[in-house]
């Protein structure tokens, strides 16, 4: 398919701007000679071209209004047209971030309900909005962490993340200053009680879990790894990655965590934008709250009617600003919307749901590829290829096969512990019957594999293109189109 | 309301499969002591009165009468979009995808950021740029950990011309690695800066950064610093507002090597500050130092051109903590819109909207600083905002000029010296009646 | 399969001893482990390193690995051509694939490095 500059026409204008209502001054003068050599190369096309274009990229693409998409670790849960709708009511959408504070009650108000309903699902003290995605947010939860030694005096600039952990967590951990060790994983895909103790000490920040962790199992001994990593002065980070197992069935706060991160975008079934934007709201427990990202939405000490809630910086112990304005406002308000739908039973409802239909896929599924850890999952689980190994078949082939038959491929070659893994996440809202039609696909390319191996490693073949040389575009590097 | 299709006897097959009789037996892993715990979280709704209720929050918003009436800008822009950028966006098989890790099912996303990264090279005049950051200030933040990384040096250098709120970030996200903030006051003549800055400068610094247009709107052309930063082993990072390069000489003319800006002008809607878009273009030399993802274009297996994420051996998911960012998710909505935006308003448009903003704030200027007890406080060129003191409190202009109007931003927070000044922002929104009306409204208050 | 005139490190890279000058690569096992190479970093000539220190990067579509020097010395040399076709490494990593030339200062360091038996008795290690 041609690039839109490829399709553009001299001269073929399409939005037209209001004629210039005032004087025209000269531009030479105006911006005092600073002024571009040749008009930028954005394409020329009427709106119709536009739309056909966008139309056609559009059906060269899949999101879950299309199909079943069990991508595990990202909750690829149906996202509900009303929370569009609701982010795209003109009231919130046309309202400018610098407005008087009297001017934004009605979202400052949505937006610190928001803040005390994630403080009940997770069991946290204090919240704050600003991280704009996960990362984001495990970010601004470490910077939190380091903050709070700072000031109690300890040097502790050490941080234990799993083995098993994504790829995000050490990566935040290194960006706000710290010197990240794994560790191990033991033979029930829990961390490791021995290898944590034996890294525990007076130079430990913290470590970040995942809880369900990355293989979708409980660690099961979260109580006492909470003890001892505070018994040594440390604090707990929960990557909230994985909290679409447990709404309502158990909380964070509960198990121990100091700091934790959302994501909007998974748990609360706003939509992953084809990558974003999303959101990563943090949480903390009260002695960590001081520390929180300014500004914060607070109540008016001032008797104002017509102003009951002000944006704050007077936090001296803050870690800052860490976003342009107020963080991703349009994704906490599809957020919060779904939040008040689903209410505290359609939450619980929500994540047993999610986690029955993972055991079901768990147990179906396990029957024809080898499961990871196999025992009761939460909302997701891991599997390999197993005996198609030996025929040369890998998990990267039956994810292609996988697309031949119309649905999205699960997670693969994660997490790195598991060589060859396939991570599925069903969520709550496919039905009995797509999950069956899924088991029925995985056993048509297992049959397939066996029998004809070399039609499944060139898969996809239906698809608009096939396997992409991704070699090539690392070497060769082409990263915009060039002029014609 | 619910949005999980299982029945009873769903729930009863699945269990059975399962082997349990209970659904607390599938959360049995879950310690007693910690089950099922109480959120307080108020009842369910129906959509209906989820609807109604948002209604509520939505009315507790009080906008100016009409946009023309925001004056408001400092990194945030009113601006018109065209009808058919949310009739394209809307699209859910662009809205409800995940990240194209597949590229074989995500062509029409891989080639949208392909465009889009596309358009930002060609409005900078620079060879590449990424799949877009969070927003403006956090790509700033990245453009200053590339030149971290390339130069192996740890100063940052700027004045406090550069967006107040992105020096607040720099300084939140530098503290943790060490980076050490270098901040010079700003000069009341913006071109004066160059001196300042370069008096400042030595080879101990990994970038300077500048804003231009600045954060009171002023032009200045940054060629001889680029030529300074680059004497000195430095890069010069340019944060840009992108509307302004339809008619301004481009980052890449000036010399600099990164361009950072806030991507919101194209296409999105103000959004009480988010989601935004941070765009980040970059020489060809550095595009193996710049974060988060990148499309590139490739062939397969049939030798069809094809799009695929690449350079990844630079991101988090393989090189975990020596990862060049943390960055995972992008904004690629916010891309795409920005992209659909800019492909509809075309060269032409870009340019007209880039004309209609300067010669509209030039005549706000003029208009209101011709008025007895108001003056524009900085002399030299401006783009689309300047910064007006008033000669009566500016905590009561707000009052005076009453709901109708958001007539600029206030200064104090960030430059005391400024505390009797705002600062005004003019788009192609604002006609010229809104401007006339904000005048006389404003000339019968100083002279009362 | 393995070079016998070579010296080799644990983490898979190559040393040929030349008097006072030694080339680094990295081993077939190597390339074939990190799958098609698609980007080196290398450092300037002249640049000193301690053994141990981490002069440069190779990355391919899945992985990134450091490179280290496994003694100390100054760099007298690099292979530019790696900039443009870094396939070198796959197609051929004991020739064309080569990465740096370093002289040595302290010649006893290259008593730690292995043999091409030891090294083979290594990979087999690795593979169980």
């Amino acid at each position: 398919m041609q690039v839109i500059f490829e399709k553009s026409v001299k001269e073929r204008a399409t939005a037209q701007y209001p004629k210039l209502d005032v004087e025209a001054m000269d531009l030479a003068s105006l911006t005092g000679g600073v002024l571009r050599e040749n008009d930028a190369e954005i394409p020329e096309l009427s709106e119709l071209d536009v739309v056909r274009h966008f139309k056609a990229l559009a059906k060269r693409n899949v999101g879950v209004d299309d199909t079943f998409y069990p991508l595990g670790s990202c909750t690829m849960k149906y996202n509900p047209k009303v929370n569009e709708k609701a982010a795209a009511m003109e009231g919130f959408t046309s309202l400018h971030p610098y407005v008087e504070f009297y001017r934004a009650q009605g979202t400052m108000k949505l937006l610190s309900h928001l803040e005390e309903l994630l403080c009940g699902i997770t069991g946290m003290a204090a919240f704050t909005l600003h991280p704009m995605a996960g990362a984001h947010g495990e970010w601004v939860g470490m910077s939190i962490i380091r903050k709070y030694h700072e000031v109690n005096g300890g040097k502790r600039n050490r941080v234990l993340v799993p083995d098993s952990s994504h790829g995000t967590n050490p990566a935040s951990a290194a960006m706000a200053g710290f010197i990240v060790e794994s560790v191990a994983t033991d033979s029930n895909g829990e961390v490791e009680i021995d290898d944590l103790k034996s890294k525990l000490g007076d130079d430990l920040a913290g470590i970040m879990l995942t809880n369900p962790n990355t293989l979708g199992v409980f660690e099961t001994k979260i109580l006492e790894i909470a003890k001892m990593v505070h018994g040594s002065g440390g604090l707990l980070y929960y990557d909230g990655a994985n909290l679409n197992a447990i709404m309502g069935k158990c909380r964070p706060g509960d198990m121990g965590f100091d700091v934790v991160h959302l994501n909007l975008h998974k748990t609360f079934a706003t939509p992953h934008g084809g990558g974003g934007p999303g959101a990563g709201p943090v949480g903390v427990c009260s002695k960590l709250e001081q520390f929180l990202p300014t500004p914060r939405i607070v109540k008016n000490s001032e008797d104002d009617s017509e102003m009951p809630l002000i944006w704050s910086d007077d936090f001296p112990q803050s870690i800052g600003r860490v976003s342009g304005f107020y963080g991703n406002v349009g994704i906490a308000i599809r957020a919060y919307t779904y939040i008040r739908i689903l209410g505290e039973a359609g939450l619980r409802q929500a994540s047993e749901d999610a986690v029955l239909a993972a055991n079901y896929l768990r147990v179906k599924i396990g029957k024809l590829f080898p499961v990871a850890f196999d025992r009761m999952c939460m909302h997701e689980f891991v599997v390999t290829p197993g005996e198609l190994l030996k025929n040369g078949i890998h998990t990267l082939d039956i994810a292609k096969a996988m697309i031949d038959r119309g649905v999205h491929p699960m997670t693969i070659y994660f997490p790195l512990i598991v060589s060859e893994a396939m991570m599925i996440e069903p969520t709550e809202t496919e039905s009995v019957e797509e999950l069956d039609r899924f088991i029925e696909i995985m056993e048509d390319i297992l049959d397939v594999a066996k029998n004809d191996p070399e039609l499944i490693k060139t898969s996809p073949h239906k698809t608009v293109v096939k396997r992409l040389d991704e070699a090539k575009a690392a070497r060769s590097a082409i990263v915009t189109a060039g002029f014609n | 309301m619910s949005y999980s299709p299982h029945v009873d006897a769903d729930k009863r097959k699945m269990l059975d499969e399962v082997g349990v009789t209970n659904i607390n037996d599938v959360f049995a892993d879950i310690p007693e002591s910690i089950y099922n715990p109480n959120l307080n979280l108020p009842p369910a709704l129906s959509e209906q009165e989820a609807l109604e209720m948002l209604k509520d929050f939505e009315e507790l918003n009080l906008h100016p009468a009409r946009s023309g009436n925001y004056f408001l800008g400092g990194g945030a822009y009113n601006h018109h979009i065209p009808s058919a950028v949310a009739a394209i966006t809307s699209a859910p098989e662009f809205y409800t995808a995940y990240t194209p890790y597949q590229p074989e099912m995500s062509q029409g996303m891989l080639q949208a950021i392909f465009e889009y990264q596309s358009v930002i090279a060609r409005i900078t005049g620079l060879d590449a740029s990424n799949a877009s950051m969070y927003d403006g200030g956090t790509a700033c933040y990245e453009a200053c950990a590339m030149a971290v990384k390339q130069t192996k040096k740890t100063r940052i250098l700027f004045d406090s011309s550069l967006n107040p709120h992105y020096r607040e970030l720099l300084k939140s996200y530098g503290e943790n690695v060490e980076l050490d903030m270098v901040e010079i006051p700003y000069s009341k003549v913006a071109s004066d800066s160059i001196d300042s800055i370069s008096e400042k400068m030595d080879n101990s610094f990994a970038a300077i950064v500048v804003q231009n247009p600045d954060f009171f709107g002023r032009i200045v052309d940054y060629s001889k610093l680029a030529e300074v930063a680059h004497k000195n082993k430095a890069l010069l990072i340019m944060v840009v507002n992108p509307v302004s390069l339809g008619i301004l000489k481009t980052p890449a003319e000036m010399g600099a090597d990164i361009a950072v800006g806030e991507g919101q002008p194209l296409g999105l809607s103000l959004n009480y500050g988010g989601p935004y878009l941070g765009f980040i273009a970059s020489t060809k030399k550095l595009l193996r130092k710049m974060p988060g993802r990148i499309v590139g274009e490739t062939v397969d297996s049939d030798g069809k051109r094809g799009y695929v994420l690449t350079l990844q051996a630079r991101e988090q998911h393989i090189r975990r903590e020596k990862a060049t960012s943390n960055i995972c998710s992008n904004q690629a909505l916010c891309a795409l819109s920005a992209l659909v935006h800019t492909s509809l308003i075309g060269k032409k448009g870009f340019r007209q909207v880039s004309e209609l903003c300067i010669q509209k704030a030039n005549y706000a200027k003029n208009t209101l600083g011709a008025i007895d007890g108001a003056e524009i406080v900085f002399d030299g060129p401006h783009f689309n905002e300047f910064v007006l003191r008033i000669s009566r409190p500016v905590e009561d202009l707000f009052a005076a000029m009453g709901r109708s109007c958001e007539p600029g931003i206030r200064l104090n927070r960030w430059y005391p010296e400024l505390e009797d000044c705002i600062l005004v922002a003019v788009t192609e929104l604002n006609t010229k009646n809104d401007i006339d009306a904000y005048a006389r409204r404003l000339r019968d208050w100083l002279c009362k | 399969m393995v070079p016998e005139e070579l010296k080799y490190t644990k983490d898979h890279e190559w040393i040929k001893v030349e008097g006072d000058e030694i080339t680094v690569g990295i081993t077939d096992h190597a390339q074939s482990a990190l799958g098609d190479i698609t980007y080196v970093e290398l450092p300037e000539e002249d640049e000193d390193f301690s053994a141990g220190d981490s002069f440069g990067t190779i990355e391919s579509v899945k992985a990134a690995s450091d490179c280290y020097v496994p003694v100390s010395g100054s760099v007298v040399a690099v292979n530019d051509e790696l900039e443009n076709t870094p396939e070198f490494i796959n197609s051929d990593p004991y020739g064309d694939g080569w990465l740096v030339k370093v002289t040595l200062t302290d010649a006893t360091e290259l008593e730690e490095l292995m043999d091409s038996e030891a090294y083979e008795t290594l990979l087999k290690e690795e593979e169980e």
